[in-house]
């Protein structure tokens, strides 16, 4: 940016910056799937543990979500990719004038808050489906029909901006060539210019696949009574966080990256291939070299090292030192609940008439603070008439909240 | 509708029968069955009353403004403060969100563009991209973590002794403007960075020559190159965020909603379908509007955007 040397301090301390806040976040979510604390957190760490993700695999709600979800990716798929090849095509062969119109229209989806194409597609085929007189169980109140609609309103303007971008590469002399010589168009559609857009066929087909994965604003409303990955993942959120929900960013963390790595080392190899030359050279002179930077060696690799975290994850048993943890803890609230009893036993002596203090005298110092949810902290505060002035009683809500130490008050 | 036959006829020449039959009537499916028609439908009901299913298209289903009325005047003739607040605290948040992301994207596509050299800049483009590949809902679910009382911000701050007790960034919405801010990074990044893309660096080291600072050089040099892509990204990132649902719901405060969440509440708990419709278009409106008077503020052209 500048040509001082703080001015390149700058910048890389602003790279730095950009990218520990684009990343941060993730890793931290990635740890605390590992610690045995039941509220998801980093900081005091319990245990190493690994049990989130039994729990996870045991997970029946979220697991039919997911089945439910590849049906609608597939469905997606299956609809979009063509639609958007389609309206590529109509965008590179329309004229000028008419180009800018139609160029709004196929975006507009986009742009378009998924809430709204969610409610427009479930009210338009609910008032279809009953005008036409069909019942609640018909297709048009399906959730699985109206989701993959919805999504598909939306995922074909992605597929069709891939299109669009392979187009502009297409040499249109090639398809003239092919006339030339015989071919019907038909054929040459056929023969030359599928052929040409393969890498975008798949490109979007993994895109729309993947976007519908993670929609949630279309889903929410157009899947009606079924469920998807993402709507149970969102309702687990919302009901009350724990670990398990790191543990799913842990998977779908290390697939992305699985895909992300075999894909570039992919790219590598084609452009070097393709470049011809030295770059060429040094893959396909060297077998070692040409071994290594293979996508599938790398793939293999990166599956060799997942498989094998999976098992010795599988063997790990932290019981122990979960236990060790629970037994600190409940060593520690049975001192305090004894210093308290003490401590109102002298009050009861020193003023006999003064109200027992109700179930807020809880030991809440070394617990509250640590499980409270961040949704609830500071909320709600407990319900204490005649709090005891000696309670340590800063941060009441913590004991209360979902997610704490299983029954830590029940005493008192 | 002239240029539009000459167009499909000439698709049907150049690909054939065939071919021409499928683009022609895949496009048409799409664009009517899939976003004209059910946007039309969603307009219509809007303007319906709430009717159980044995009432509707009977004497009792004529058209009304009561939906809008309600979102106006409430039920008592006053005006509706809490929900005409939420929709312009939404608005007013939705541009806050926007420029904290121009103002963070700008310098990364300019270095993508320019700054960096071709194998750093390929990384960082993967950087950029794997984040964007995780769920939307587990992200907001990051910042949770990562805003929560015993989160690290808190820790930090805490140790640090800037502050002593844990602060309630849910409560405060600071949770909810990072992860929204951080969700459409992306979506403000590639539009800057192909408008700089294509800025001749020659003209950059010409200015430089002639001894203008580095925030000349922007201003009056590369910002103007990337004008249309700031546009079409900060219109992408504030449509986004104002229709943003699991970002509010999963990180919002309890008594702070987002716009979105009141429709979501019209459908969901009180089954009031034609209110939310009304909602849902007054929301689309009011971002179009918006965005345009934008724009008109800006003097940016719409057919720049989206390039």
């Amino acid at each position: 940016m500048s040509s001082s040397a703080a001015g390149r301090l700058g910048t890389i301390a602003f790279c730095l910056l950009f990218f520990g806040f684009l990343f941060g976040p993730l890793v931290i979510m990635v740890l605390t799937a590992f610690n045995s604390s039941p509220f998801p957190r980093l900081v005091p760490w319990d245990c190493f543990t690994t049990d989130w993700f039994g729990k996870l695999a045991g997970d029946a709600k979220l697991l039919t979500g997911l089945g439910n979800s590849l049906f609608i990716g597939a469905g997606v798929v299956l609809l979009a990719t063509p639609i958007g090849l389609a309206a590529a095509l109509a965008l590179s062969e329309v004229g000028p004038r008419l180009r800018g119109a139609l160029y709004t229209i196929f975006i507009s989806p986009i742009l378009m808050p998924g809430i709204v194409i969610g409610i427009s597609t479930l009210m338009f085929w609910g008032r279809l489906g009953s005008g036409l007189g069909f019942g609640f169980d018909s297709v048009f109140f399906n959730g699985f029909f109206l989701t993959i609609l919805g999504q598909v309103c939306f995922i074909s303007a992605y597929s069709m901006l891939i299109f669009i971008a392979r187009l502009q590469r297409f040499d249109h002399t090639l398809t003239e060539a092919a006339l030339d010589m015989g071919a019907t168009p038909a054929q040459a559609f056929r023969k030359i210019l599928l052929p040409f857009l393969r890498p975008a066929i798949f490109s979007s087909a993994v895109l729309a696949f993947l976007a519908s994965l993670e929609n949630y604003n279309t889903t929410v409303f157009s899947i009606v009574a079924e469920s998807t990955f993402t709507t149970e993942l969102a309702s687990k959120v919302r009901l009350g966080i724990d670990p398990s929900i790191s543990a799913v960013a842990v998977v779908i963390i290390a697939l992305t990256l699985f895909g992300a790595i075999v894909h570039e080392a992919w790219q590598r190899r084609t452009t070097a291939l393709a470049q011809g030359g030295s770059a060429a050279a040094r893959i396909l002179n060297n077998p070692v070299n040409a071994f290594i930077r293979h996508p599938a060696t790398v793939a293999a690799i990166l599956a060799i090292v997942i498989g094998g975290a999976i098992h010795l994850g599988s063997r790990h048993n932290s019981d122990v030192c979960v236990q060790s943890i629970m037994d600190a803890k409940r060593a520690e609230q049975e001192r305090l609940q004894q210093e308290m009893r003490e401590r109102m036993q002298q009050q009861r002596q020193e003023a006999p008439t003064a109200p027992a203090p109700g179930g807020s005298a809880a030991p809440t110092t070394p617990f509250g603070g640590v499980f409270a949810p961040g949704g609830l902290g500071g909320g709600a505060p407990a319900p204490a008439p005649a709090p005891a002035p000696s309670a340590p009683a800063t941060p009441f809500g913590g004991v209360f909240a979902p997610g704490s130490l299983p029954k830590p008050a029940d005493a008192e | 509708m002239g240029a539009l036959v000459a167009d499909v006829r000439q698709i049907f020449a150049r690909h054939g029968a065939a071919v021409g039959l499928f683009i022609a009537g895949t496009v048409a499916a799409w664009v009517f069955i899939l976003i004209v028609l059910p946007q039309i439908a969603m307009v219509l009901i809007s303007f319906s009353h709430n009717l159980p299913p044995s009432e509707q298209g009977g004497p009792n289903d004529v058209y009304t403004l009561s939906q809008y009325g309600y979102f106006v005047f409430g039920n008592d003739g006053g005006f509706n403060a809490l929900h005409l607040t939420i929709l312009a605290k939404t608005v007013l948040a939705s541009v806050v969100v926007t420029v904290l992301d121009l103002m963070l994207c700008y310098p990364i596509a300019y270095l993508l563009a320019h700054g960096a050299r071709p194998s750093v800049a390929r990384l960082m483009v993967i950087g950029l991209i794997v984040p964007y590949w995780i769920n939307e809902v587990l992200r907001a679910f990051a910042f949770r973590i990562l805003f929560g009382s015993t989160g690290l911000v808190n820790g930090v701050g805490m140790t640090l002794g800037l502050w002593s007790d844990p602060i309630d960034f849910i409560r405060e919405d600071v949770a909810l403007y990072a992860g929204l801010t951080y969700a459409y990074i992306l979506l403000m990044i590639f539009p800057i960075y192909n408008a700089i893309e294509a800025l001749d660096r020659n003209q950059i080291e010409a200015a430089r020559d002639m001894g203008a600072p580095w925030w000349r050089i922007h201003w009056r040099v590369v910002i103007p190159m990337a004008k249309p892509g700031i546009a079409s990204g900060c219109t992408m990132v504030f449509m986004l965020t104002t229709g943003a649902l699991a970002a509010p719901q999963i990180l919002g405060g309890p008594s702070n909603l987002w716009f979105t969440q009141l429709v979501y509440q019209w459908f969901n708990d009180a089954s009031n379908w034609p209110r939310g419709a009304a909602y849902a278009v007054i929301l689309v409106v009011v971002c179009i509007l918006f965005t345009l008077l934008m724009m008109r503020v800006f003097k940016v052209k719409i057919g720049e955007i989206g390039r």
